[in-house]
């Protein structure tokens, strides 16, 4: 017995655009807690992404085969995105924003005129400095970086980052690692309200806290352009099928934002026409 | 001399530039950035740049990171 196949077309969504590049992807992912350099190639290669984050570190970090981080990324296929990760002070991130730039330029991967500013306020929440990041920020537009900044939900926060220069405002979800998703819908909704006022193609990434797929598709579906995720799937009980569901899950959200849900409703209405109802109904 | 490297005190030969320090680190193989006393030097320079004594200096790459 033979089953029949059907061959579904959807349209195509429009690319990803931060400052002057394209993507076809709406997902960034990090190449940070994976197990080990093949997991984490064959999850980054599932997700469909184009950008990666790294960090910046003293020392070589090194697995048993000798193999660092760069002999496992193929920099021809991923736009590398530094980030100042583990910083607390605007001095310290921008002194490695220059540092990953400085790399990049050597390596001549695109990335090299963006960073992922991250100034944090605390280590046990790494929630992000409000008045560090927005130092760091203008300091680093001035020096020619496209900055894509690590905000907190705060609109108003967010705003002022966006008025410092920021290419990209990329707010939490939640907590980095959290696995918490979306804690605060109706902020990042405000978020993204203020962010597009100006121009409704301003770029706002959920970044932080992604916990399962469908995480990634209520960002989306709030109206965000992407979502930024390491741990939701480096730590996934199998991180390459997780990186499918989030590749899955970010088209979903995005059709359905683009769609345009149904209004939520207090009673309900039917779905089969009360006209030509041969069934008794109570009360008529 | 003795400086910082890494956040560790070394001591390296005087006169030594940036270039021979990073090749004498192990990292030479690697991309790596280069930065004394808080300021980058670019790979272009390091040839030319002498370490001072007491200079701090960080050598770093790119590692996974989210």
């Amino acid at each position: 017995m033979t089953t029949a196949t059907t061959t579904v077309t959807e349209p195509a969504l429009e690319p990803l655009t931060i400052g002057a590049r394209r993507f076809n992807s709406h997902l960034i992912l990090g190449t940070g807690k994976y197990p080990d350099n093949e997991t984490m190639t064959r999850a980054l290669d599932a997700s469909g992404c184009e950008v990666v984050t790294v960090a910046v570190r003293r020392d070589r970090l090194v697995n048993d085969k000798g193999e660092s981080l760069l002999d496992a990324i193929d920099l021809g296929r991923y736009t590398i995105l530094p980030n100042t990760a583990g910083c607390f002070s605007a001095e310290d991130a921008v002194r490695v924003a220059r540092l990953g730039r400085d790399i990049l330029e050597q390596l001549e991967n695109p990335g090299a005129s963006w960073v992922k500013l991250e100034v944090l306020g605390d280590k046990k929440t790494l929630l992000p400095d409000p008045s560090g990041t927005l130092e760091a920020c203008r300091e680093l537009v001035s020096d020619g970086f496209e900055v894509l900044c690590y905000s907190s939900d705060d609109p108003i926060a967010a705003l002022r980052l966006q008025e410092a220069g920021a290419t990209s405002v990329m707010p939490a979800g939640s907590p980095i690692g959290s696995g918490r998703g979306v804690c605060n819908p109706s902020n990042i909704s405000l978020c993204l309200e203020l962010l597009k006022q100006i121009d409704s193609r301003y770029p706002v990434i959920v970044d932080a806290g992604v916990g399962q797929s469908s995480d990634v598709s209520i960002a989306m579906e709030l109206g965000a352009d992407g979502v930024l995720m390491n741990t939701g799937v480096a730590h996934a009980g199998e991180p390459e099928l997780m990186a499918h569901a989030m590749r899955h899950a970010c088209l979903a959200g995005r059709q359905s934002y683009l769609a345009g849900r149904i209004q939520k409703r207090r009673y309900a209405t039917a779905s089969s026409p009360w006209e030509g109802n041969l069934a008794y109904i109570p009360g008529e | 001399m003795r400086i910082t490297l890494n956040g560790h005190p070394a001591d390296i030969p005087d006169g030594s530039t940036a270039e021979q320090l990073v090749e004498s680190s192990g990292l030479a193989s690697t991309v790596c950035a280069v930065e004394i006393n808080k300021t980058l030097i670019p790979k272009s320079e390091r040839a030319q740049r002498l370490i001072e004594e007491e200079d701090q200096i960080e050598i770093v790459t790119l590692v996974g990171g989210g």
